[in-house]
C-alpha cells in the first residue's frame, strides 16, 4: 500500500476519536509520515500491527527528536508480509513528555524508549522497565536534547575538557 | 527474639529474588562478553532464570557529536568507528541516508567499487565473528586461519585507501580514492583462493562434532519472537526467516547480481539454534564472494569523484535508509532543517536490537550455554553503545 492508503485507512478506522489529531504530511520531502497524538499511538500501533490490509510487524527504529520546546518521537514501521512502510510521528511538549509505550506491541520497542528516555527525558506511559540504558543510572540531564549544558562535575570529581 | 523481615532482593529490573535464586555478574571485563558488556544473571543453580543485559560502557554520544558538525562528510569518521570491525559497511549506510536526503545520483563506478568493498568487509566482519565463535567454543584454531585470511582482505583495503581498519573511504556522493590499478587482479586471486577455504572453515569447526553438540540446541530463537524484537540479519534469517535488505529494500546495485540469501534449516537441530546463526554465516561468506566475482567482472569506467558535492546543505526534510550490515538491519535517520549540520543523526544499530532478545533466548538454559549464545549473537559493543 501507498502512505496516501494507508493514511486514508487509519483517518477511516479512528474518524471521530476526539482528539488523536490525524495529519498526513506525504509530500514532505524525502519520508512521507503520519502525526498521531501521543495519547493515541497505542490504538494506533495496535491498529496497523493488526489490520489484515497493514500488518505492520516489525519497527525498524524508534527515536527521539528535540524540536526546540517539543519533543517528537518517530516510529519506522515496515510490514514483512505486505512489504510496505510509514513513518508515525508523535509530538508532545518539553514540559510534559508523556507518551504512550507500544511495548505492549513490539518488543523491540523496550530497549529503543529505554535510549529515548536516557537521553531526550521522554517518558514511555505503561513500559515495564523504564531505566537509563546507555548513561550510568546516577547521571543528570538528558544529553540530546538541544539545550544540555555539559556539567563540569560528575559525582564530585572535575571533568577535564 | 524478634526477627527481622526485609524485603527479597531485586533485580536492575524490579524482579524480586526467589530464596533458591542468586544474582552472578559476568563482565564488564570478561571475554566472552567480546567488549564490555555487563549481564546480571539470575540463576538458579546452574539455569538461568533471567538475564538483565547492561550496556552503555562504550558509550560516547556519536549522535551529540554529529549534531556539532560544522558539514555533513565530517560524520563519515565517527561513522567508521561506530562497528569497528565492518567501517565500510557503515559508512555505506550513512552515505546511503545522506545521498537520499540531498538526492544526489552517484555514478556506476561509484557504486560497483562500494558493493565490492561492502562484501569484502561482510567477509572480513564474519571471518571475525566465526573466528572468535570459536574460541568461545573452545576451538583455538579456526580463530587463526580466520585472522590469516582477513589480513589479506585488509590488505586490499590498504592498497585501495591506505587505511587497514577505520577508511574514511566512502563519502557522500563518491569516494575518497579510485582503486588502483591492480586491484581488480588482486581481488580476483582473493575470490580464487579464498572459496576453499570456506569448505575447510566448514570441515574444522562448523560441523566438528564437539562444535554441533555445543550449539545446535542451545539458544532457539523462534521465528515470530525474531520479527517481535526486530532482529535481523543473520540472527532473523538464521530463525528461518528470508530476509535480507540487499534484496527485500533494494539500495545500491545490488539487484544486479544474482545471488541467494542463506537462511537457517535446523540441519542439526530446532532451526533458530545457535548453529543456524553460525552456518548463515558461513553461507552469507559465499554468497559475498559470489557478489564480488559478478562486480569485479562488470565495472564500469567513470570519475569516482565527480558527484560529490561541492556544498552540502540539504533541503529541510528527513529520511530513514537501512542498509544490510553484517550484523543486521543498520539504519540512518537524520533530520534536516536546511543548513550544513546535521539537525539529528539517529543510528539504528543492529547490534543493539539484537542484543535485547538474549533473555529470551538464554532465559531456561544453563550458565555456559550464556557463553555460546552471546558470541552467535556477534555483538561489537562499540555499535551497540554508539
Amino acid at each position: 500500500m501507498t502512505p496516501q492508503e494507508i493514511a486514508d485507512k487509519i483517518s477511516a478506522r479512528f474518524a471521530g476519536v476526539p482528539g488523536i489529531g490525524i495529519e498526513a504530511k506525504l509530500d514532505s520531502p524525502v519520508d512521507p509520515y503520519i502525526k498521531i497524538s501521543p495519547d493515541h499511538i497505542l490504538d494506533a500501533t495496535k491498529f496497523l500491527r493488526d489490520d489484515e490490509e497493514m500488518l505492520f510487524d516489525f519497527l525498524s527504529c524508534l527515536s527521539g527528536v528535540d524540536l526546540k520546546g517539543r519533543l517528537a518521537v518517530v516510529y519506522q514501521l515496515f510490514s514483512m508480509v505486505k512489504r510496505h512502510k510509514i513513518t508515525l510521528k508523535v509530538e508532545v511538549p518539553t514540559d510534559i513528555p508523556n507518551v504512550q509505550s507500544v511495548e505492549s506491541i513490539w518488543k523491540t520497542a523496550n530497549w529503543h524508549e529505554r535510549e529515548a528516555f536516557d537521553l531526550y527525558g521522554i517518558t514511555f506511559i505503561g513500559h515495564p522497565d523504564l531505566r537509563r540504558i546507555l548513561l550510568p543510572y546516577d547521571w543528570e540531564g538528558h544529553p540530546l536534547r538541544k539545550d544540555y549544558q555539559v556539567p563540569e562535575y560528575y559525582n564530585g570529581m572535575k571533568v577535564p575538557y | 527474639m524478634a526477627e527481622t523481615i526485609t524485603a527479597p532482593p531485586k533485580t536492575s529490573s524490579g524482579k524480586p529474588l526467589r530464596t533458591e535464586e542468586m544474582i552472578v555478574n559476568m563482565g564488564p571485563q570478561h571475554p566472552s562478553t567480546h567488549g564490555v558488556l555487563r549481564l546480571e544473571i539470575v540463576v538458579d543453580g546452574e539455569i538461568i532464570v533471567d538475564v538483565v543485559p547492561h550496556i552503555g560502557y562504550l558509550h560516547r554520544c556519536f549522535e551529540k557529536h554529529c549534531e556539532h558538525m560544522t558539514n555533513y562528510q565530517q560524520v563519515i569518521p565517527y561513522v567508521d568507528r561506530m562497528d569497528y570491525v565492518c567501517s565500510m559497511n557503515n559508512e555505506f549506510a550513512y552515505v546511503v541516508a545522506a545521498e537520499r536526503l540531498l538526492k544526489i545520483q552517484v555514478p556506476e563506478r561509484v557504486e560497483y567499487i562500494r558493493v565490492i568493498m561492502a562484501e569484502l568487509q561482510r567477509i572480513a566482519s564474519h571471518l571475525i565473528a566465526v573466528g572468535t565463535y570459536g574460541i568461545d567454543i573452545g576451538a583455538f584454531t579456526p580463530f587463526l586461519y580466520c585472522f590469516r585470511d582477513r589480513e589479506k582482505i585488509l590488505d586490499l583495503f590498504e592498497m585501495t585507501c591506505g587505511a587497514r581498519l577505520l577508511y574514511n573511504y566512502m563519502w557522500i556522493g563518491g569516494l575518497s580514492h579510485d582503486i588502483p590499478s591492480d586491484f581488480i587482479a588482486r581481488a580476483k586471486d582473493f575470490c580464487a583462493y579464498f572459496k576453499p577455504q570456506i569448505r575447510d572453515f566448514n570441515n574444522l569447526l562448523t560441523y566438528n562434532e564437539i562444535f554441533i553438540k555445543r550449539t545446535a540446541n542451545t539458544g532457539v530463537l523462534p521465528a515470530d519472537i525474531a520479527v517481535n524484537y526486530a532482529c535481523s540479519g543473520p540472527m532473523l534469517r538464521g530463525s528461518g526467516v528470508n530476509w535480507d535488505l540487499r534484496r527485500d529494500d533494494p539500495y545500491s546495485v545490488y539487484h544486479k547480481f544474482e545471488w541467494d540469501v542463506a537462511v537457517g534449516t535446523g540441519e542439526t537441530g530446532p532451526v533458530g539454534s545457535c548453529w543456524d546463526r553460525h552456518i548463515v554465516r558461513m553461507k552469507e561468506m559465499e554468497q559475498s564472494v559470489r557478489i564480488i566475482e559478478q562486480v569485479l567482472a562488470q565495472i564500469p569506467d567513470g570519475d569516482v569523484q565527480s558527484a560529490i558535492p561541492k556544498r552540502i546543505r540539504p533541503n529541510p526534510g528527513e529520511v530513514y535508509a537501512r542498509t544490510e550490515s553484517p550484523r543486521g538491519e543498520l539504519g540512518f535517520y537524520i533530520v534536516s532543517d536546511g543548513t550544513g549540520t546535521p539537525y539529528r543523526i539517529k543510528a539504528r544499530s543492529p547490534g543493539f536490537v539484537n542484543l535485547s532478545v538474549i533473555n529470551e533466548i538464554a532465559r531456561g538454559g544453563m550458565v555456559a550455554d550464556l557463553v555460546a549464545i552471546i558470541g552467535s549473537i556477534d555483538i561489537v559493543l562499540g555499535e551497540v553503545d554508539r
